[in-house]
């Protein structure tokens, strides 16, 4: 039994190094399971709830979030996916090829962090269900710092089993955010639909009506700041920030046979990012009718008490769903800092940092403020592997400028990305604009500095083909 | 054999999203609708799993 999983695991094989064969590539709709599984996670029932929290109205929500998701698919589908396919090979093995092999180690760093942050929270918010049985002490909104021992050994378990699962490779994520996809939507629909006449809605005419005054009434809880339309919008479009903008999904797009497969990624926007966060938000909304406005915030019992047995293993493996490609994807990225290791053993390691995360409630009760620094920590390299790609044959300087002179560090990125990320905090600092709106601004700062200081850095050197 | 499989992964989604509905419109008891969807999780990833393993043998 040992030897045969030793084998498996030494067989699995992720082409780090070099584009996906044609064998390989997988159609629209792998993706859109995958997606679909991906975006209904675990954090689906943080994200809808804080928005509650955070007072958003129900119209400001309703719009926000058709936009924001609109404009996230586009991002997908007319920025990420093209370049996936035509390339087909991983966002590190490209960043080595623009940036050099010393500056792609530094972001191959922050960004293996960042996902393990991201995995974490999923796994705490898995372990909030896994804890129902043992009367679980559950963290409430202020609380930072691990509330019991019994919370550390529930997050370690279950953090072990998801990156097992990890350690198997792409295949297996995908086998089984493809099963878990059809049954984890309706899941969060039908626990929504079920709590409704809690609320005091008895048909859908009600509806409306009681949404406004009982569940997004455009009030904050108290110590929350207030969220717009706006706010909804950024957000929406810019959580997964990383991915689409960020180019994070080259690596899984590779494997697309077309690159309209980037329209895939709406199964997982409409469906995760909008019906969830709703149903989420509707949940939330009689978790605090019944407890009278607690300030705990625990995403296993608030579905457990409105689905019963089914809602809080949907938390469960909704975490799973997500977590499983974000450690593969913190893998991938070690994996390239430390090219001669097993994915398996790097899957691994970064799966042991994840879980020792997940035992902050932290990450969890400050989501959407990570979450939007996150994709905004990684976006400048997005912005810099597009303009590379599509526009500097165009203007005569020199794509892939790292591989073409073996430069270990090619300033021009390395400063595009200090600086832009500089420009940014000082933004947020003196001119008082919240890190949800920061991407877009920052994006086009990004562009132009890439561009000016590429100028600077090839003068006198043309570019070869 | 396949079909059978399909046929139980189907009646698992309908248990769990159907019971939700009459509960919505008071034809069932929450506690009924707990319990639906229990089973309807247990028949989805049954079929489901069995649906497929009939697939890559065939």
């Amino acid at each position: 039994m040992l030897a045969k999983w030793t084998k498996r695991l030494e067989d699995v094989q992720e082409f780090e190094k070099e584009p996906v064969p044609s064998s390989k590539w997988k159609s629209w709709g792998s993706f859109l399971g995958m997606y679909a599984g991906e975006h209904t996670a675990g954090t689906e029932f943080v994200i809808g709830p804080l928005f509650v929290a955070h007072g958003v109205g129900a119209l400001e929500l309703v719009l926000g979030l058709f936009f924001g998701n609109l404009l996230a698919v586009l991002s997908w589908a007319f920025l990420t996916a093209p370049i996936a396919t035509r390339e087909r090979i991983t966002l590190y093995y490209k960043l080595e090829k623009i940036c050099g092999s010393n500056l792609t180690t530094l972001y191959n760093l922050v960004n293996a962090l960042m996902f393990c942050f991201l995995a974490g929270s999923m796994i705490a918010v898995s372990a909030t269900a896994v804890g129902i049985p043992f009367n679980l002490p559950m963290a409430e909104l202020s609380d930072w710092l691990p509330n019991s021992v019994s919370w550390i050994v529930i997050v370690l378990i279950v953090g072990a089993v998801t990156t097992v699962v990890a350690m198997l490779g792409y295949d297996q994520v995908s086998r089984f955010a493809n099963l878990a996809a059809p049954w984890l939507p309706l899941v969060f629909i039908a626990a929504a639909i079920a709590v409704l006449p809690e609320l005091g809605v008895h048909s859908v005419g009600e509806f409306w009506s009681v949404a406004k005054a009982k569940i997004w009434t455009g009030v904050p809880l108290e110590n929350q700041s207030q969220f717009t339309f706006w706010h909804v919008l950024f957000f929406a479009w810019f959580c997964n920030m990383a991915m689409h903008i960020g180019m994070a999904d080259l690596s899984v797009l590779r494997y697309a046979k077309r690159w309209t497969a980037g329209f895939a990624s709406a199964g997982g926007m409409y469906v995760g990012h909008y019906f969830a966060w709703l149903a989420s938000g509707i949940l939330y909304a009689v978790f605090l009718q019944v407890s009278n406005n607690s300030l705990e915030f625990a995403p296993g019992p608030i579905a457990y008490y409105a689905a019963g047995l089914a809602g809080a293993v949907c938390v469960i493996i909704a975490g799973w769903t997500t977590a499983n490609p974000t450690i593969y994807r913190a893998g991938l990225a070690v994996q390239a800092v430390l090219p001669k290791s097993r994915t398996w053993k790097v899957t691994l390691i970064v799966g042991a940092v994840t879980t020792l995360a997940a035992c902050f409630p932290a990450l969890v009760m400050r989501l959407l403020d990570f979450v939007a620094l996150y994709g905004l920590l990684l976006m400048p390299m997005g912005a810099i592997i597009f303009i590379d790609y599509w526009i500097f044959p165009k203007i005569g300087l020199q794509s892939n400028l790292a591989s073409i002179r073996k430069l270990g560090w090619n300033w021009a990125a390395a400063l595009t990305w200090f600086l832009t990320l500089g420009t940014c905090f000082a933004i947020n600092q003196f001119m008082g604009i919240e890190i949800f709106f920061l991407g877009l601004p920052g994006w086009f700062i990004a562009v132009f500095l890439y561009i000016v200081l590429s100028f600077i850095v090839q003068r006198n050197r043309p570019a070869v083909a | 054999m396949k079909n059978i499989y399909g046929l139980i992964a189907i009646t698992g989604l309908a248990l769990t999203l159907i019971p939700s509905i009459l509960v919505f419109t008071g034809a069932m008891t929450n506690a009924t609708h707990k319990w639906l969807m229990t089973l309807g999780m247990i028949l989805w990833f049954g079929g489901a799993l069995g649906y497929r393993k009939t697939l890559r043998s065939t």
